[in-house]
């Protein structure tokens, strides 16, 4: 097959009009759709496919996969929240904060993991007893109010990091996400991104060609440790209450593995896709019958169709229909 | 400290332990075998649990007896899920296997929550508050009756690998599959039933953990983070292991327990699962990775 | 280029490299041959910084590496390929030259540009979109080579290059060498396809249960009755008479 000779690399991550039409849909949504169902259903779907987003850099992306990605989440709304609440900071700083406690909770955990050379299956085991030792810590200081929790008082207005209204933080969570979104296309088109391919394809071979895995890997989990912090702070702003088992129980780094997985790892927009998803089938199964658990069981179950079948994810469907698509227009062209 | 403390502590320690020695054997088997992480486990006893509950609380079995029932059912189902999913993707790569025993134990686990809501179950019999005097100890008799028969179990089980001619199949499988497939061994066969025998074991430890403790359906993420403890620090595919990290892993939580107060001490379950990943991934006995 | 004193590598208790000491000088093309298990690919592992070594030293350029990180090594100019092909399966053919690329390239457009290079110089210009994964084993040899190519590499060590294909794809990748050497590049490739080590080596180090038993130039090696001792059984003292092209092919097809 005659191949053009233009040399340029192609667009990785997506043509730019695609981002912006998504940007666009996701802007006008609750203009379309204002009522506080709708939002707070924005809210979670964009939420899950933020801190997705950043389970998708390590594990989609660099092939690290985590079963204790929770542990930066926590990290990042403790740090913030014990910042507002024990030493009278603003919240907004929480921000910062969360990322540099992701960051830090990545450094460490990384450094540890790959020194002892923990791969595969270890390293997503080794995750989840971090998380799991941080829960027990949490619940057992004071600074982090142990098994109470804490709660943030409630005080309206933007200077609180708390909107009156829930489209405040919508648009907050739409421009975490968006910029999540930036990051994975940025990935996707720069050296380092290659780099983390190769490493999630064959270390050897990727050692053997000048990269030095370590620290590229430590890189990745600071990265994406950071943006799973964020996700804690924001989380924290938005419920105004967080506890040890919100903050390291398991059930957060299986929605944020779940929503990767099924909508497609190391894709830009597999983490959007399975959060659309998630978010969707919850709020379904919560109005239609209002039992506990069984939008969970739904994407268990489609974990196990989607790895069967599909491994690639949902977004594979939209591949395979823009390929059968570009090859009747060749056809047709020829 | 009153060396009677320390002594109760250590009892009961070594008591859970045998207990969680009969939960690692299935993961041992299963991993030593088939070569796959079964994250599926904890969720498979909270299984095993529920079904013990309620054989108790609808036709009123003792749930000692219950191992009858609940043993072959539970290789049935092991059998059953093998065949049926997991065999799928036993020889793709390592991390779908993980993926799909997740997927499996989040399934499990919500629709007990969906069944049973979130509420914690305990069980109480006739004996539950019966007591043994044991010197200057009061132990819990039906905590020595199931470390007993967890004990007798892990016998039974070390007795049918060894000497039985499907244990020799097994053995021969988890040392080298493809010679055993040409000696004509029916090695799906073998890792059907390695599961089946794996879930069994979750049977038999669901009966003897519900005189003595309690089950939600989140219990199984507890029992997760044990039963990897005691195969990683015993050796991934090692009985031995898993009998001497079962005791170690009991004594560590109840010494946790005791020096740590309730909330901190179960750290040390978790802290020892680091450190042996990082330090010595192949665990006491197991065979270098 | 290359030198290398007294590597000595044990695993257990048994010595796979002992004492091994061969010197590569630059832009020539050296092998190493010698019968299975003789050592070969572990003491390429040592040089290149895969495996740490027992005793010796390893010094490139003059400078000492040995013991040093595999990456760090390759950023010096040595790189190695696998006997048993490592493609980064799921990307594409260009996109896993790049990786080798972007060592020096770090810019994405040049480094993009330069992997087609590479690509064309080892005949893979018409395959670039192809996943890795589907190619034949030939391809995957010759995606190998171009990814190590892509660094700038100053010296190459091949790692039975030729293992696996057919005489006509090993004449090509034959001339690939030729032309790499003649580009500037050091080779120093481990072998047993006897007609590429004739055609292509100006020095033969002979590896036997881990010592070297023999060196030289390629017709004195191959009249070295240590060597032929070595291979006895093997009957490749036939084979190593030196070939013409033709008798090659005819040998090849016999």
């Amino acid at each position: 097959m005659n191949r053009a000779t233009s040399s340029l690399p192609p667009p990785a991550g997506g043509h730019w009009a695609l981002h912006l039409g998504l940007l666009a849909v996701a802007v006008v949504f609750p203009l379309v759709f204002p009522s506080p169902f709708m939002v707070n259903f924005g809210v979670l779907a964009l939420f899950y496919a933020f801190i997705g987003q950043s389970w998708n850099i390590a594990g989609g992306f660099a092939g690290q996969l985590s079963f204790g990605h929770v542990v930066f989440f926590g990290a990042g709304a403790y740090a913030s929240t014990i910042l507002q609440l024990r030493f009278g900071f603003s919240p907004w700083l929480g921000l910062p904060a969360s990322a540099v406690a992701g960051a830090v909770v990545g450094l460490v955990i990384g450094f540890l993991s790959f020194r002892a050379g923990l791969k595969g299956s270890y390293f997503a085991l080794i995750t989840l007893a971090f998380a799991e030792v941080l829960r027990i810590v949490a619940n057992s200081v004071e600074i982090t109010g142990g098994g109470l929790g804490m709660l943030i008082p409630a005080k309206a207005g933007a200077a609180n990091f708390q909107f009156a209204e829930r489209i405040g933080f919508y648009y907050l969570i739409l421009a975490l996400t968006a910029g999540s979104v930036a990051i994975a296309v940025w990935l996707k088109r720069s050296r380092f991104g290659a780099q983390l391919a190769a490493i999630r394809e064959n270390e050897d071979a990727a050692r053997a060609l000048g990269i030095d895995v370590f620290t590229e890997k430590l890189k990745v989990m600071m990265l994406s440790g950071a943006i799973c912090g964020i996700g804690g702070c924001f989380f924290a702003q938005y419920f105004l209450y967080i506890d040890p088992v919100i903050a390291f129980g398991v059930d957060k780094s299986v929605e944020m593995l779940l929503v990767s997985m099924i909508g497609g790892a190391g894709t830009v927009y597999g983490p959007l896709i399975g959060a659309v998803l998630l978010a969707a089938i919850s709020d379904t199964a919560r109005v239609l019958t209002n039992v506990q658990g069984l939008s969970l069981v739904l994407y268990g179950g489609l974990l196990v169709v989607i790895i069967a079948f599909l491994p690639n994810g949902l977004i594979d469907l939209f591949s395979r229909i823009g390929k059968r698509k570009r090859s009747k227009a060749g056809k047709e062209g020829a | 400290m009153d060396s009677t403390i320390l002594l109760a502590a250590a009892i009961n320690g070594l008591l859970i332990g045998g207990i969680y020695t009969l939960v690692a054997s299935g993961l041992t088997l299963i991993y030593g075998v088939l070569h796959i992480i079964n994250f599926a486990h904890g969720s498979m006893l909270m299984l095993g649990m529920f079904g013990v509950y309620f054989l108790l609380m609808q036709w009123g079995v003792d749930p000692y007896l219950s191992l009858f029932i609940m043993v072959p059912a539970m290789f049935a189902l092991g059998y059953v899920l093998y065949r049926g999913l997991i065999g799928r993707f036993s020889s793709g790569k390592d991390e779908n296997i993980l993926l799909i025993t997740l997927g499996l134990s989040i399934i499990v686990e919500n629709i007990a929550l969906m069944i049973f809501k979130g509420d914690t179950r305990t069980i109480t019999v006739s004996y539950s508050d019966h007591m043994v005097e044991a010197g200057p100890l009061l132990l819990s008799t039906p905590k020595i009756i199931s470390f007993v028969a967890a004990m007798v179990l892990c016998a039974l089980l070390g007795l049918f690998i060894q000497r039985t001619d499907t244990g020799r199949a097994i053995r021969a499988v988890a040392k080298e599959r493809l010679g055993a497939r040409l000696v004509g061994i029916d090695v799906d066969r073998v890792f059907a039933v390695s599961y089946g025998i794996g879930l069994a074991t979750l049977g038999a430890a669901a009966c003897l953990l519900m005189p003595i403790f309690y089950v939600s359906p989140t219990t199984g993420h507890v029992f997760v983070i044990v039963a990897f403890t005691v195969v990683v620090l015993g050796g991934m595919g090692s009985f031995l292991g898993a009998v001497v990290g079962g005791l170690i892993v009991g004594l560590t939580e109840s010494f946790g327990g005791l020096f740590l107060g309730e909330s901190l001490g179960q750290i040390g379950i978790s802290l020892i699962f680091i450190l042996i990943l990082l330090f010595r991934p192949q665990g006491l006995f197991g065979s270098g990775r | 280029m290359l030198e290398v004193q007294g590597l000595t590598k044990v695993f257990g208790g048994l010595k796979a490299v002992d004492n091994a000491s061969l010197e590569v000088g630059e832009g020539r093309i050296v092998a190493l041959i010698g019968p299975n298990g003789a050592g070969k690919t572990t003491l390429f592992a040592c040089i290149a910084g895969f495996l740490p070594v027992n005793a010796g030293q390893v010094r490139l350029l003059g400078q000492d590496i040995t013991g040093l990180p595999v990456h760090q090594i390759a950023r010096r100019g040595m790189v190695r390929t696998f006997q048993i092909t490592q493609p980064f399966a799921k990307l594409s053919v260009h996109e896993n030259i790049a990786v080798g690329a972007y060592q020096c390239h770090p810019d994405r457009r040049e480094a993009w540009a330069h992997a087609e290079r590479v690509a064309q110089q080892v005949g893979m210009g018409g395959m670039l979109d192809q996943p890795a994964a589907d190619l034949t084993v030939a391809g995957r040899k010759r995606l190998e080579l171009a990814r190590t190519l892509a660094i700038g590499p100053k010296l190459l060590l091949l790692d039975e290059v030729m293992a696996g294909l057919n005489p006509s794809e090993i004449v090509e990748i034959v001339e690939i060498i030729q032309r790499i050497r003649a580009g500037g590049v050091t080779v120093l490739l481990i072998e047993h396809v006897m007609q590429a080590v004739m055609s292509l080596s100006e020095y033969i180090y002979v590896l036997s249960y881990g010592k070297i038993i023999a060196s030289g130039a390629p017709r004195e090696v191959v009249n070295d009755p240590a060597v032929i001792e070595a291979y006895l059984g093997r009957g490749a003292a036939a084979q190593m008479a030196p070939p013409t092209s033709g008798q090659a092919q005819e040998a090849a097809h016999a």
